[in-house]
């Protein structure tokens, strides 16, 4: 993004040097304040749009919703052009706009009745992902698209799958066993990244196994979990899931281990309506992390980077520190896009693009993002208190959950809030594994949830009423 | 039944309107506790009498109550972390940002000429001009004079130009001229910081200081602004990147980069007495104008022995006749009767020991004894030897907080930033750090101090034509009699405008090389 030589060879065209550099600054500097007021009324949009009962009025919104979200990509698009005046930026923003476009209107064909804001902000993100990583590394970014788009297109017979298949519920342990072969297969065929060995390659594309694990793993939970809550199913569920969270450990993946924990946490809870079983994992949970921190170097290495990155700037702090420079910097409005150095914190595509973000967009377009993962996660709640099957009850908790407890730990270690833990902002940060199961994530909430709906609704097909008394005769 | 009705409604409502769901989702989480009671109302009705159709309800509800408390569990997170955020970008940020590790002051510098400082009475202190090449290249006019408190931009930044980096290097120039600029493919010209450092003020400490090494500091006591503020040996800030090597060197052991202002540690000699009198009438508020003690030039207490300065015999002297001439055997005499543990808070008061909350490197100050500790030790540290160590920064920060009636205030070097037009973007009001000692007392013993002036050490100020307090101090650094020469004090002592503390090293007694000094400043603020 080298701006002068952009200055010059547009200079070169149109032979009037002046006025580029004059378009640039009023974009760059006028676009940074429209952007953030985007947003905000966006964001605010997501939490008052239920406050109303008037089904009009929230149809209205949604529409008003997406063309903001239209215009924040077309901004930042342009912004991104005049900074380096190179057309397949354009032809990039054309790639982008008519994936947006296609998935604004095709889930809401297929998933009939699906929770709009979700989808909004689902679109929201990976926008913002798609321009943020755009700016870091093109390269990077039509990689991106090209996984979102292809997830997408998958993620559109998901409720079909769900519909067709509806013996989920049954293979409790097979869930089990696949994972765990899954997240083994790293010691076998792993490969080590930034002192984790939590990736396996595959003709040429490198996968992390954990994030597809993460979603089989909330289903041998909920699977298994939802049939019944007696003290010995619970103990066979306990130290299967416990395995999970121990092969994450060796792997020195902290992070999704702290997920699977967490998240096998949240659903023991609500399967059992036993708070003695949280307060016990919690307990359990915090005697493990203190053996973790005496007995592994990189635990303790990631918390003292927390405690005093100053100290240890040179070296382990590093990551923390610059993360902070950039967010200190940027202020509340930002640097504008393209004009930080969000290049100096290291993986900012990806774990610590919250940084980049909060660098160049500012902390109020930052903060706002916070929200409207928190949107998500509070509708995905919603969703989970309608369910009725057991099953899907705690997979849309679980997975819910999975994501929220994701975002916290992204944000958190980036922010210096707690330490670092290496994960991914759901749909923002560069990653195919992390995207892709992501929205898969987002896919098997809303598949459920819409499937639930006809369920309650007494649709009549036949497979469905099949369904229907197996479940009564079983849970009655 | 009404509860049956709502049920009905709402199952009514569902089968026309699906989006409705979400709503009344939402609204149960915005508002639970009403809804749950309903709900546990429903389920005792449930129990005792259950009826059709029922069932597909409870199971729906199972569990739900668990998931909402969850859910609030990670919104209350998720809003401590949004805190959390603003609490950093408000409170920690700006300090955090300047490191020299943040590289983004460097994209800065690309975008910005760095801004000019002045002093308060409009002298600039450090100008950065563009050569032929386009190299920008910062002068500081004053060269020695300032190089320590104003500090240098390359060679590892220091002083203002190191805790004022971000200011210097951001505009906030006229948007249409910025964007002339940027029409032209200039730099904008970054904010000029404007100092509380008065430039005759400063000369007048830098030359009377002559060629002796020491510190010289100016306070206003009743804001804090920092007057004045210089450091013998110095170095020119024009020439330090062609210096360095031999700066670094330092075969002289000048220690020439030092600061020696704010983070040379020296002991405090008999300036120390003010804090060992004050604590004395803290202990004796009604009888302490009866203390009286003949005074033989040496004493020896519990086996510890004292001597007056020179031997000196002062004969009968009270607690005001001790301290303006320093007698040293009448102070060791009633540091023995003091409580230790509160002379030790009362230098914590005065920020012994602790942070000052400054932005310019410093180093603490620190006074170290403790409840027990022997004989020796105790009438060593009640004269100001001993362990105690002070910087001339904190002296001349007690002897403010005296002039101030007993309040300390916030030490501060920038008065305020202003754009290139003069237009002023931020200012600093004065923070007070504490309040050591009451108004009563700070009045006491500054008339105590007036006595040094009128009567004794420093007689040589009572020809201003206002009043002066202060006291001298010669603090011992070793046995062969080398002293480091001390004075603090303000004027006018009625209403102080000005506090100085001043250490000129090895030199010999404060009366004969501190107290000129002082002299100098005095006239040169106030006048004759």
């Amino acid at each position: 993004m080298d701006k002068q030589g952009a200055v010059e060879k547009l200079g070169r065209w149109l032979g009037n040097y002046n006025a580029v550099g004059v378009a640039h600054t009023v974009a760059v500097e006028l676009s940074k304040y429209i952007i953030i007021v985007l947003f905000a009324i966006y964001t605010w949009h997501c939490f008052t749009v239920f406050l109303g009962r008037n089904v009009e009025r929230q149809e209205r919104i949604y529409q008003r919703q997406k063309k903001m979200m239209f215009a924040i990509h077309f901004i930042c698009s342009l912004v991104l052009f005049l900074n380096s005046l190179e057309f397949k930026i354009l032809l990039f923003y054309l790639a982008q706009l008519a994936f947006l476009v296609f998935v604004s209107r095709a889930y809401p064909f297929v998933y009939e009745g699906m929770s709009r804001t979700v989808l909004n902000n689902m679109l929201m993100l990976l926008m913002i992902g798609f321009v943020m990583i755009e700016r870091l590394n093109t390269a990077y970014a039509v990689r991106q698209m090209v996984f979102a788009a292809g997830i997408c297109v998958i993620g559109l017979f998901i409720p079909y799958m769900i519909e067709r298949f509806p013996y989920f519920d049954r293979f409790g342990w097979f869930y089990a066993i696949g994972g765990l072969v899954l997240l083994g297969l790293v010691f076998v065929i792993g490969k080590e990244v930034y002192g984790a060995r939590n990736w396996i390659v595959i003709g040429g594309f490198a996968l992390q196994p954990s994030e597809f694990v993460k979603i089989i793993y909330v289903f041998f939970a909920a699977a298994l979990l939802a049939r019944a809550a007696d003290f010995g199913n619970v103990v066979k569920v306990t130290v299967t899931a416990a395995i999970h969270v121990l092969i994450l450990v060796a792997e020195k993946d902290l992070g999704a281990a702290l997920i699977f924990f967490v998240t096998y946490l949240v659903i023991l809870y609500v399967s059992s309506e036993n708070l003695l079983y949280l307060l016990l994992g919690l307990a359990a949970g915090g005697i493990a992390s203190v053996g973790a921190y005496q007995l592994f170097d990189h635990v303790k290495v990631r918390v003292a980077a927390w405690q005093d990155p100053w100290g240890t700037i040179d070296s382990q702090g590093y990551q923390v520190a610059q993360s902070l420079f950039a967010i200190g910097t940027g202020g509340w409005f930002g640097m504008g896009l393209g004009q930080g150095l969000p290049g100096k914190i290291p993986v900012a595509e990806s774990d610590f693009i919250f940084a980049a973000i909060a660098e160049e967009l500012g902390v109020f377009f930052a903060v706002c993002v916070v929200l409207v993962e928190v949107s998500c996660f509070v509708m995905f709640v919603n969703i989970a208190l309608k369910m009725t099957r057991r099953f899907y009850k705690l997979t849309a908790l679980g997975l819910s959950v999975e994501y929220i407890f994701q975002t916290f730990l992204t944000i958190g270690g980036v922010t210096k809030f707690i330490p670092s833990t290496g994960v991914t902002l759901p749909l923002v940060s560069y990653g195919g594994s992390s995207v892709i199961s992501t929205v898969i994530l987002f896919s098997i909430i809303q598949g459920m949830y819409v499937l639930n709906k006809e369920e309650a609704e007494g649709n009549d097909s036949k497979a469905r009423k099949k369904q229907g008394t197996r479940r009564k005769s079983k849970e009655s | 039944m009404t509860v049956r009705r709502e049920r009905n409604r709402v199952r009514a409502g569902r089968a026309r309107n699906p989006e409705k769901e979400q709503q009344e989702g939402a609204q149960r989480l915005v508002s639970r506790r009403p809804q749950s009671r309903d709900r546990m109302r429903e389920e005792r009705q449930e129990q005792k009498n259950p009826p059709a159709g029922e069932e597909k309800k409870r199971l729906q509800r199972k569990g739900n109550r668990q998931i909402v408390l969850v859910a609030y569990c990670f919104v209350a997170v998720f809003l401590g972390m949004i805190g959390y955020l603003v609490h950093f970008m408000v409170q920690d940020s700006g300090r955090i940002i300047n490191n020299p590790y943040n590289k983004r002051q460097e994209l800065l510098a690309e975008r910005v000429i760095r801004g000019d400082i002045l002093s308060a009475d409009g002298k600039v202190l450090a100008h950065t001009s563009t050569d032929g090449s386009g190299k920008d290249i910062r002068t500081y006019p004053f060269g020695r004079v300032f190089c320590h408190v104003v500090g240098r931009n390359t060679n590892s930044m220091t002083g203002l130009e190191l805790a004022q980096c971000f200011p210097l290097l951001t505009s906030h120039s006229n948007p249409l001229k910025q964007l002339a600029n940027e029409f032209k493919g200039k730099k904008n010209q970054g904010d000029t910081v404007v100092t509380t450092l008065d430039s005759r003020l400063q000369q007048t400490a830098y030359d009377a200081l002559g060629s002796y090494k020491g510190a010289v500091v100016a306070l206003e006591p009743s804001t804090g602004k920092i007057l004045a503020m210089v450091s013998k040996p110095d170095y020119d800030p024009n020439t330090v990147e062609a210096d360095w090597q031999r700066l670094l060197e330092d075969s002289g052991e000048e220690s020439a980069l030092l600061n020696r202002a704010t983070q040379g540690q020296y002991p405090p000699g008999s300036t120390f007495k003010l804090i060992t009198a004050i604590e004395y009438i803290r202990e004796n508020p009604r009888s302490y104008k009866e203390y009286q003690y003949q005074c033989g030039g040496s004493a020896v207490f519990q086996g510890s022995s004292m001597k007056c300065y020179d031997g000196e015999v002062h004969g009968t002297v009270d607690l005001q006749s001790s301290l303006a001439h320093s007698c040293n055997t009448s102070f060791a005499n009633l540091g023995t009767t003091l409580n230790l543990k509160g002379l030790r808070n009362l230098c914590n008061g005065f920020l012994f020991n602790q942070k000052l909350p400054v932005d310019f490197e410093y180093n603490k100050s620190q006074f170290v004894l403790k409840q027990g500790a022997d004989t020796g030790e105790v009438i060593q540290t009640a004269i100001g030897q001993g362990k105690t160590m002070i910087t001339p920064l904190q002296n001349g920060m007690v002897s403010a907080a005296i002039a101030n009636k007993g309040e300390m205030m916030t030490p501060y070097l920038v008065d305020h930033i202003e754009n290139d037009e003069g237009r002023e973007i931020e200012s600093f009001n004065p923070q007070s750090c504490g309040k050591p000692i009451s108004k009563k007392l700070a009045r006491k013993i500054k008339n105590m101090m007036k006595a040094v002036i009128t009567e004794g050490t420093a007689n040589s100020l009572s020809s201003l034509s206002y009043s002066v307090a202060g006291k001298t101090g010669s603090a011992e650094i070793d046995s062969e009699g080398t002293s480091h020469a001390w004075f603090v004090g303000f004027a006018p002592a009625e209403n102080p405008r000005i506090a100085v503390s001043i250490v000129v090293e090895g030199a010999g007694t404060g009366s004969q090389y501190a107290v000129p000094i002082a002299r100098e400043m005095f006239r040169e603020y106030l006048g004759e």
